[in-house]
């Protein structure tokens, strides 16, 4: 029984990893931010699932929370923001999928590398699954960094948080409650000061642009 | 304990307050009360800790050893000088239309809010509330980096979220790391994030997560030290916000930063019997002291240049903790505190001289002497103590550095001594006809006020001169718990 | 070997070539249904395929043989392939024939002399068909392997029996290799049998097309068999998909009345398969030409996540 709902989180962490590469490759803002939404839910099951097989109540209560914010608050903030800024339709061009694909298939093999020898340490149901969370942090950094656009990078920024959670969760059955809110509270905090942000920059720009933003160099 | 629960909650207090009442004209003057309010008692808990030792409060959740008990003060000092400089400033801003009173209101309430997370981050116990500080700290200071709202500051502010963001990840992905190697030797009851209790198993720790842990968490912590590869934000972030906050930036955040990282080497040194911690150190410290004296010689804004000597002196306190032993930790304290009493007092009169010239371009403010003989002093002297002439704190902090660097990195010497060369030579080169030569600007509206910048000043000479043996006694005690 | 392995194995062709029109013409059902037009009867495309072999066969003038030989061969490669898919039972005296390497070989093998026949008559349509399943082919074909082997990975075996043995017949367990493999294999489908996303059975008249470009010459029974090896390849696929990722029902050896159930459940699976292919279709536009190499890449690199992901938790 055991075996099987540790294979279950296998899976759930593999929809992840899969979600991620979805990120990575999609160019419609509006879809992103369903994805989005989609691998806040399938964190929420995870953490709901380690919870259940390792006897955890308290893992119950931070997948709630995570419930709360990132399926339920922070997609409706983004799909006002969208709204608001009237970029709902936006596509983001110049992205060469196929390249990103083969750099992050490069990230993947380098995370479980990484991870391979400390998953053999961990007593936790879901030991393997830190590789892959490692691998969706360092995809959610290639997003961002090969993003133009002010929406989908926070959107990689914050799917890097849910990367960061997985990996509390399956590697040790989730950080100390107060620690959970703590990091709960900063990212609330966070995604209002951004949206605040995107609409100071829209403001300036007219354009959700990052691409305006390069005006600070070293000559 | 009554003085540590004030030290964090008047600033909290304070926050909160001027959230609400920010705009008023006594605002300025309620700020500095609060920063006073919080020196008192952080000079009541420093009492405390000379006569009766370190201790923890409240099931282990803070404590104040003597590796953060100076450095409570000091941020609780510099906060309460730049509290003290920025009235004046922000009166000025004002009048120039740059702050409206929403941008002042959010101005010191964010203020407050930045120095209860540095002190936050400095007491807690638990690694994973140090990593909620630091996150908070970026949350406090990026609105304000943007709060004139020009492109320029939008476009700074955007960076210092987006990869000092990026950067406090990958040091919660080490925290993570490390709860998950402490729960296999302390079990996963509440104390297992708690830095005392990992420091009394520290050899239990499993090398390898700790390894990877560290990596994680110095490439993390190490975004908002400003380490050379992840430094990006640094220059643009002090250069478009306003001046206070640069200072604050520059004296404070970087130090608690580096005690983040010094907290998490300790651990790992502890688990790994090698000397990697110290290596990587060392390795980030050198680059960022040689890359950043390079791009100081490019520089033409004033705060820019300044900001890149901060990556400069954070990457040399890096190195010295980097080679460790009792006489490196102790010069990198040293330089830990002089650096943030330096820095800011050149910020505080970089921020009046560009409030004289309009402008932050260094070759359109001339004659800074002539205008404002105390703002002109101020950048001479400062520049040339953050320089590292003697008798300033800085000469005697470098030169410990040095001469140990000398003994046992031979070959990293010349690579520093070039650096602080460089350095010297492009500040010197351009400060000089700052302060000297004819100029055609005019002089303030209000009186600058350069008692901060003095006082640091002095302070900064006095620990060059003569270190008062309580303070020796402590930097000797932090240098051994650092270790090496 | 024995006399009941050769019945399932001839149940299996049958039912195939029966099953195979049926299952278009689900599709088409419901595809219909789902755009709110009167649905087409289920049967038509046997019908279709009766009227094609009556009618007359007319050839290009200056075809060459190949021109006549590639229907058969298709249609032959398409009834083997479905004869090595274990769809009822896995005993099959076929089977040790052709592994899942062999059976990647044999759907190019058919790949190509459609192309060939295409080309051979010089229109301008047939050779822009032909360079485009080539491309398509060329990169679908990887994919497929990978997916093939994300799953041999896990039987430690490249034989389909024995995967659909391994997966259906030991204990319950999930492997998250699979959840990779199974939506690369998706992807790999849609565009190996010419549907929606990457090209659209259904037109005849755009510039788009990709297979039907192909049998623009093609008249009578010559038609009728390439229609139907079409129906037998998208056939053939679903069976693979369900055979890899649902294998639940299939019949072991010596097992007469488990072969008797495996009918039905398959039916029942190919059914609820049809309307899914269907919903997709509906809900998804058709993609530029220029966009496929990307999507089958992004196929084939979910393919090999999948195989990192099977070493990784080393299930």
């Amino acid at each position: 029984m055991n075996a099987l709902l540790s294979q279950f989180v296998n899976l759930l962490a593999s929809a992840l990893l899969m979600l991620s590469f979805a990120m990575i490759s999609q160019r419609r803002i509006l879809s992103l931010i369903h994805l989005f939404t989609l691998q806040g839910a399938t964190l929420v099951a995870a953490t709901i699932l380690v919870g259940y097989a390792t006897n955890q109540p308290h893992l119950y209560f931070s997948a709630g929370l995570t419930f709360l914010l990132k399926v339920v608050a922070i997609p409706l903030l983004l799909h006002r923001a969208i709204d608001r800024l009237n970029v709902r339709w936006d596509i983001e061009t110049l992205i060469n999928i196929p390249t990103m694909m083969i750099v992050g298939i490069g990230l993947v093999i380098f995370a479980f590398n990484l991870a391979l020898p400390i998953a053999k340490l961990s007593a936790t149901v879901a030991r393997g699954t830190l590789g892959i969370a490692l691998a969706c942090v360092l995809l959610s950094f290639m997003m961002m960094i090969t993003r133009a656009k002010a929406i989908p990078q926070v959107i990689g920024f914050l799917s890097m948080e849910n990367a960061l959670f997985f990996a509390a969760t399956a590697a040790t059955y989730g950080m100390p409650m107060v620690v959970e809110l703590g990091i709960a509270l900063d990212v609330l905090v966070g995604i209002l000061i951004l949206g605040v942000f995107m609409f100071q920059i829209r403001e300036q720009f007219d354009s959700l642009d990052i691409r305006h933003l390069e005006r600070l160099k070293e000559e | 304990m009554e003085a540590l629960a004030s030290v964090l909650g008047l600033p909290l207090a304070g926050g909160l307050l001027l959230a609400f009442v920010g705009h008023r004209d006594a605002a300025r003057d309620v700020n500095a009360a609060f920063s006073f309010a919080t020196l008192v008692a952080a000079l009541v808990l420093m009492t405390h800790v000379i006569e009766s030792g370190p201790f923890m409060v409240w099931n282990k959740a803070f404590f104040i050893d003597p590796l953060n008990v100076f450095l409570v003060t000091l941020t609780a000092f510099v906060g309460f000088t730049t509290a003290l400089f920025s009235r004046p400033y922000m009166r000025i801003e004002r009048d120039h239309g740059k702050m409206t009173p929403r941008r002042m209101r959010l101005y010191h309430s964010a203020y407050q809010l930045f120095n209860f997370t540095m002190l936050l981050a400095l007491m807690t116990n638990n690694m994973g509330i140090l990593w909620v500080a630091m996150e908070a700290a970026t949350l406090a200071t990026v609105l304000l980096v943007s709060v004139y709202r020009t492109a320029a500051s939008l476009e700074a502010a955007w960076k210092y979220f987006i990869l000092c963001g990026v950067g406090i990840a990958q040091a919660l992905f080490g925290t993570v790391l490390l709860y998950m190697a402490a729960e296999r030797v302390l079990g996963s009851e509440g104390g297992a994030l708690l830095w005392t209790n990992l420091d009394a198993v520290k050899g239990q720790l499993e090398p390898n997560i700790l390894t990877l842990s560290f990596v994680f968490m110095i490439l993390g912590y190490g975004t908002k030290a400003g380490f050379v590869p992840v430094h990006n934000w640094l220059p643009d972030a002090h250069a478009e916000g306003p001046t206070p906050i640069s200072a604050v930036l520059s004296g404070l955040l970087l130090n608690v930063a580096l005690y983040a990282i010094l907290r998490c080497k300790v651990l790992t040194d502890g688990a790994l019997h090698t000397h990697l911690a110290g290596n990587l150190m060392m390795g980030f410290g050198l680059l960022s002291v040689v890359a950043a004296a390079f791009f100081i010689s490019r520089q033409r804004d004033v705060k820019r240049m300044f900001a890149y000597s901060s990556i400069e002196h954070v990457g040399l306190m890096a190195f010295a903790f980097g080679v460790g032993g009792p006489v490196a930790n102790f010069a990198g304290l040293l330089h830990m505190t002089v650096h943030s009493l330096i820095k800011s007092a050149i910020f505080f009169a970089v921020g009046h001289a560009a409030q004289n010239a309009g402008t932050q371009i260094m070759s359109e403010i001339r004659g800074l002497l002539r205008i404002s003989p105390t703002v002109g002093w101020g950048l001479m002297l400062g520049t040339l103590a953050i320089l590292g002439m003697p008798p300033f704190g800085v000469f005697a902090s470098e030169f410990l550095i040095l001469t140990t660097a000398m003994r046992v990195q031979p070959w990293a010497t010349p690579l520093l001594l070039l650096a602080l060369g460089v350095a010297f030579a492009s500040v010197f080169r351009r400060v000089q006809p700052m302060v000297f030569g004819e100029s055609s600007m005019q002089p303030l509206a209000h009186p600058p006020a350069l008692l901060p910048t003095f006082v640091h000043l002095g302070l900064g000479l006095m620990l060059g001169l003569y270190i008062p043996p309580y303070l020796a006694e402590w930097y000797r005690q932090a240098a051994k718990m650092i270790g090496g | 070997m024995n006399a009941l392995a050769f019945a399932s194995q001839a149940l299996e062709i049958l039912v195939a070539l029966l099953l195979g029109p049926l299952l278009t013409g689900w599709v088409n059902q419901w595809r219909a249904r789902l755009q709110n037009r009167t649905a087409p009867s289920l049967f038509l495309p046997f019908r279709t395929l009766h009227k094609l072999f009556i009618k007359e066969a007319v050839v290009a003038e200056h075809a060459s043989p190949l021109f006549r030989a590639a229907p058969y061969i298709v249609f032959g490669c398409m009834v083997l392939a479905c004869g090595i898919v274990p769809t009822l039972s896995t005993d099959l005296p076929l089977a040790p024939a052709a592994d899942a390497i062999a059976l990647v070989g044999l759907f190019a093998l058919a790949r190509v002399f459609i192309s060939l026949a295409a080309m051979d008559i010089g229109t301008s349509f047939g050779t822009l068909g032909a360079r485009r399943e080539m491309l398509i082919g060329f990169l679908a074909e990887p994919a497929l392997l990978m997916v093939l082997f994300s799953a041999s990975l896990i039987s430690k075996s490249t034989s389909l029996t024995t995967i659909v043995e391994t997966l259906a017949h030991r204990e319950l367990a999930i492997y998250p290799s699979l959840a990779f493999a199974s939506v690369a294999f998706t992807m790999v489908s849609l565009a190996e049998n010419a549907r929606v996303p990457v090209d659209n059975p259904t037109t005849h008249l755009e510039l788009t097309m990709i297979h039907e470009a192909m049998i623009l010459e093609y008249s009578g029974r010559h038609l009728a068999l390439i229609e139907w090896a079409a129906s037998l390849k998208l056939f053939a696929y679903s069976c693979i998909g369900l055979a890899l990722f649902f294998p639940w029902g299939v019949a072991e050896a010596q097992a007469p009345l488990a072969l008797i159930l495996a009918l039905p459940v398959l039916v029942l699976k190919l059914a609820i398969g049809g309307i899914a292919l269907a919903v997709f279709e509906t809900v998804s536009a058709k993609m530029r030409i220029f966009r496929v190499p990307e999507f089958l890449a992004a196929a084939f690199l979910l393919a090999v996540i999948g195989m990192l992901v099977h070493i990784l938790l080393g299930t």
